[in-house]
């Protein structure tokens, strides 16, 4: 599995970190997602579905 | 706009029962779940209630957030359209010029930034309780918690002084209040945003440790430092920053009392609380009607044409109860993992505050019961006075005793 990113549409809404934070990082001056793990394996692989599915601005993919 | 052949259904539709959505949303979600509706200016506006169309009339750009167009449809007269000089709010903007403005305040409400406020509002949070426990029984919660715990946290992270508070309260409830004279709504607009500007001129000059001060660094740094409009994001902080809280604090605390066997649940194990934040944010999904946008290019939703030129309102409370999505969706359980609601909307105007008003909650609730274990409502759950009559659902009082 691989994380991937539109920086453009991330609006900083957070959920991502607030789902999986070992995953999800924000940049501290826009808010904009910073992905800390590209490459989930296991539980974290969950994480980021979830993240993905709660993110309000479609930022998030994944690729398997 | 087209003709519709069955009866309409005049909005807002009032909640019943301070626990349940309209009734008419489920019949409405059941039976023709992309319909038009009338609006209390004559207009007809669409509603949408399924999760999954709400979720994508939100984050759709074919869909419009601007609230001073004259086609948007508005459940309030005389919201907006605030003079010449007056500025957009963030929360009127589309596409780049929205993203510009929310990502030069959002560095302030990162999931990490908020977490560095924690030890602060649970101090503001024990204040409250313990002035609780030296007053009179019964007590009414919403001026003795659920109001000063935002307002406080608010005007903190903001630099707004508390001792105003008795006057933005009153402003900010009068913006929000239903069938009130709409000169009455605007002047209430026009008080707190001239607070708003001469509060900024004075930051300007004197900055201070706070949020405001920040953005007017930030703002000229970059060159963008406009004090209208600055006063504007402050003014929008300030009314969803404190009601909003306030009204889920009161729901909140009503609902886990009706239900001890879900209080149970997160005092038996606090881990468990952030879970039954987010379910009590889909329970009573206080933010409902608010969710409007207006179509400016032909769009299909759920199967049905929506025109450009027409309205529609995103019904977060019929979604948020959609049984596709939520199974036993009229159940409170606090362990069913709700995370994927739109209590907060969907779509990058997603609430900016919604990890503060998180933590405020979260606390709340744990301190309030861990404190007061045998917190009890002084009336009957029926006769507590709800908020029918404005655009945030909530309780007028909230009297409990112990």
């Amino acid at each position: 599995m691989k994380i991937v990113v539109d920086t453009g549409r991330c609006v900083g809404a957070g959920q991502c970190v607030l789902t999986a934070p070992s995953l999800f990082d924000q940049d501290d001056t826009d808010g904009v997602v910073v992905v800390r793990d590209r490459t989930p394996n296991g539980a974290a692989a969950e994480w980021a579905r979830e993240a993905v599915r709660v993110c309000p601005s479609r930022a998030l993919s994944l690729h398997e | 706009m087209a003709e519709v052949s069955h009866s309409e259904y005049n909005f807002p539709l009032e909640r019943t029962c301070p626990f349940t959505p309209p009734p008419e949303y489920r019949k409405i979600r059941e039976e023709e779940p992309i319909t038009k509706v009338v609006l209390p200016n004559g207009n007809r506006a669409w509603v949408v209630t399924r999760h999954t169309d709400v979720r994508q009339v939100l984050n759709d750009h074919r869909f419009s957030a601007d609230r001073e167009h004259p086609a948007f449809p508005h459940l309030l007269e005389g919201a907006f359209g605030r003079g010449p000089d007056a500025e957009k709010s963030m929360i009127s903007m589309d596409g780049p010029e929205h993203t510009t403005a929310r990502r030069l305040v959002v560095g302030e409400f990162t999931v990490r930034r908020l977490e560095g406020l924690r030890p602060r509002i649970q101090a503001i949070v024990d204040e409250c309780v313990d002035a609780i426990l030296a007053g009179p029984k019964p007590v009414d919660l919403v001026p003795a918690l659920a109001l000063p715990v935002p307002s406080l946290v608010i005007c903190e992270l903001l630099g707004i002084p508390y001792a105003d508070h008795d006057f933005f309260q009153r402003n900010s409830a009068k913006i929000l209040l239903r069938g009130g004279p709409p000169e009455e709504r605007r002047a209430a607009f026009d008080a707190l945003g001239r607070y708003m500007n001469e509060l900024i001129a004075k930051k300007e000059v004197d900055p201070g440790d706070d949020l405001l001060s920040r953005q007017i660094a930030k703002r000229r740094e970059n060159g963008v430092h406009r004090r209208p409009a600055l006063a504007e994001l402050g003014f929008l902080l300030l009314v969803a920053g404190h009601e909003t809280t306030a009204n889920m604090i009161s729901l909140g605390t009503a609902g886990l009392l009706k239900h001890p066997d879900q209080l149970a649940v997160i005092l038996a194990d606090p881990s468990k609380t952030p879970g039954a934040v987010e379910e009590l944010l889909r329970f009573f999904t206080i933010v409902d009607t608010a969710q409007a946008r207006l179509c400016v290019e032909d769009a299909e939703i759920g199967g049905v044409t929506i025109r450009a030129g027409e309205g529609v309102l995103a019904l977060g409370y019929a979604a948020n109860r959609d049984p596709e999505v939520f199974e036993d969706p009229d159940s409170l359980d606090v362990e069913r993992g709700a995370r994927h609601h739109v209590a907060f909307g969907f779509g990058p105007h997603q609430c900016l505050g919604q990890h503060l008003a998180r933590m405020e909650l979260q606390i709340v609730f744990d301190t309030l019961f861990r404190r007061i274990p045998t917190l009890r409502l002084a009336v009957r759950i029926e006769d507590l006075p709800t908020k029918n009559d404005a655009a945030v659902f909530g309780l007028h009082r909230l009297p409990v005793t112990w």
